[in-house]
């Protein structure tokens, strides 16, 4: 018996968070632009519906953006991200089999559920819009490849409304004739080329192609693209997301940094945010990187890119001890007479903060660190992030990001909370 | 809560479902021997189950207006909004009139809707025809700092 795989995807998720706080953007095309309102990273339908396209660089659409009553919104990880957590925790009362596979889509086991799944899945739609607000599209089939062409079709198609069950073997052929290769799941434009010279050149033909001369050919990746398009799950749902070994945290700077005390404090900055981050996970570390970078596409600057690691004696997670051993490896690696365009800080080998073990030449962090790093951490969630820094991150920050039309930290921040 | 005796002497602390620290045991194990308060020890009060049904489904908002101050609603005040339940007449909720966000009693008779404030300086609100509206969730606590 085949098991039912649902991809639950919400429905161009950015705008959806904004307009769920701002309801005036219902109806009107909204796009949300990246970091440093570089570019349109998502878009309202209407937005797409106007022809605006994804990666179009916000500096030279301005006037026909606003001449087409385009709503602009400079993207807010805090509210997506919060938004997404109500998601994946509606989608767990629907089965206790899920994964989440990116910000705004999860795969989910429905096991169980084969005589509704219908049903089931137009519930689930209903009570995760209900609940949080954001609209989702869902699409059922046997194996994760041939979910993502249902989901496709339940978003495209409007008379699907949102869900699309593809179990049985006609349907699915029905589905994969609309479709090109490049449209399906993995299938980059290398990959759609080499299948292409092969004389594959539709998704229906490569799930009638002989999987072992695929194989031969393309490897098993090929292969199991092969049989994940016949219905044969190959790709699992895997649960439990690993425990996590490294993070980052890292911005482009809102214009280009030259000199090493603004670098410094851009650095001070990431390391402490990327101390706070492994915090909340009870996580501690004793290996770092720093890396700092110019523009790659200002070909009339002079480029220069470079990381540098740190050790420490003993993992921490204290802010000032990765902040200094941040900034040690930043001299290391700093030269002056660059326009540096970005810079970040990188911790590896996360383990349980509680688990360390102390050494002859160095003590984990004390309880009066560790007290410390609480008190930080409670007082920047109360009064938002950034309340209370280490001196070194510096006050004034002309390098941080731009972000002219960001919305409020809704549901993240007592001093941002919408006013009714 | 029982303690086991592998008890690091670290951990005295574990992480909750929602990220909430909720203390394993009152102390630590020294030579074999617990403490007899642990057998004892229960969680410290969380307001989270008072004020949270539903973690996924529930919001705060900051009340502005004098509108509802007869129902406990004052500005500055936060009120806890739950967009899981379904809003039946009597239910103070927040509610999108025209895209505008308002909390108000919601008052329905068959097919009419009421929006009542309770203040009465205010007047109540009659969903006529035309008028695009929907409860954005029911209001189900006020917060108030004294």
């Amino acid at each position: 018996m085949t098991r039912p795989i649902a991809l639950v995807d919400c429905n161009n998720f950015y705008a959806s968070c904004e307009r769920v706080f701002q309801p005036t953007l219902r109806g009107k095309p909204v796009v949300v632009l990246s970091n440093n309102d570089g570019c349109v990273i998502a878009r309202s339908n209407e937005a797409k519906e106007l022809g605006i396209e994804m990666g179009a660089p916000w500096h030279l659409n301005r006037e026909k953006f606003s001449g087409a009553g385009v709503i602009v919104k400079s993207s807010n990880y805090t509210l997506y991200g919060d938004m997404s957590a109500r998601v994946m925790k509606t989608l767990l009362s629907f089965s206790p089999v899920l994964e989440i596979y990116s910000i705004d889509e999860a795969f989910l086991g429905l096991e169980g559920f084969e005589d509704r799944l219908e049903d089931h899945a137009r519930t689930l739609r209903a009570t995760v819009l209900q609940w949080t607000g954001i609209p989702v599209s869902v699409g059922i089939a046997p194996t994760k490849t041939l979910a993502k062409v249902a989901n496709r079709l339940a978003k495209k198609d409007s008379a699907s409304c949102g869900v699309r069950v593809l179990m049985a073997a006609a349907d699915q052929e029905r589905a994969l004739a609309q479709l090109e290769l490049s449209d399906l799941w993995g299938v980059a434009r290398r990959l759609s080329g080499r299948l292409k010279a092969q004389g594959v050149v539709t998704p229906l033909a490569l799930r009638n192609a002989d999987p072992q001369q695929i194989r031969q050919t393309l490897g098993v990746v090929g292969e199991r693209l092969v049989r994940e398009l016949r219905g044969e799950s190959c790709i699992e749902i895997e649960e439990i997301a690993p425990n996590r070994k490294s993070l980052i945290a890292s911005r482009s700077f809102g214009r280009p940094v030259e000199t090493l005390i603004e670098m410094q404090e851009a650095v001070a900055t990431y390391a402490s945010r990327a101390a706070e981050k492994m915090r909340r996970q009870n996580l501690a570390t004793a290996n770092l990187i720093v890396f700092v970078e110019t523009n790659p596409f200002r070909t009339q600057d002079r480029q220069y890119r470079a990381s540098q690691s740190a050790q420490l004696p003993i993992a921490t997670a204290d802010t000032g001890r990765l902040v200094a051993a941040a900034l040690g490896a930043l001299v290391a690696i700093w030269r002056e007479g660059y326009r540096y365009k970005k810079a970040g800080v990188m911790l590896l080998d996360l383990a349980p903060a509680n688990a360390l073990q102390g050494s002859l030449f160095a003590a984990p962090d004390s309880p009066a660190s560790q007290a410390r790093m609480r008190a930080l951490d409670v007082i920047n969630r109360r009064y938002g992030r950034g309340a209370l820094i280490i001196g070194a991150a510096g006050v004034k920050s002309a390098w941080r990001l731009r972000r002219e039309h960001v919305s409020k930290s809704y549901t993240t921040s007592w001093s941002e909370l919408l006013t009714v | 809560m029982s303690l086991s005796s592998q008890q690091r002497p670290f951990s005295v602390c574990a992480a909750g479902r929602n990220g909430v620290f909720i203390p394993l045991a009152a102390s630590t194990v020294a030579a074999g021997f617990p403490s007899p308060a642990d057998d004892y020890l229960d969680r410290p009060l969380d307001f989270n189950e008072l004020l949270v049904e539903n973690p996924a489904a529930t919001f705060a908002v900051r009340v502005a207006g004098e509108s509802m101050t007869g129902a406990g609603l004052y500005p500055g005040d936060i009120a806890v909004v739950n967009r899981a339940r379904n809003p039946v007449s009597g239910n103070v909720v927040l509610a999108l009139i025209d895209g505008d966000f308002t909390i108000k009693r919601y008052r329905r008779r068959g097919v009419h809707i009421r929006l009542a404030a309770e203040n009465p300086k205010f007047s109540d609100i009659v969903i006529s025809e035309g008028v695009t509206f929907e409860v954005w969730g029911v209001v189900t606590h006020s917060i108030r700092m004294l």
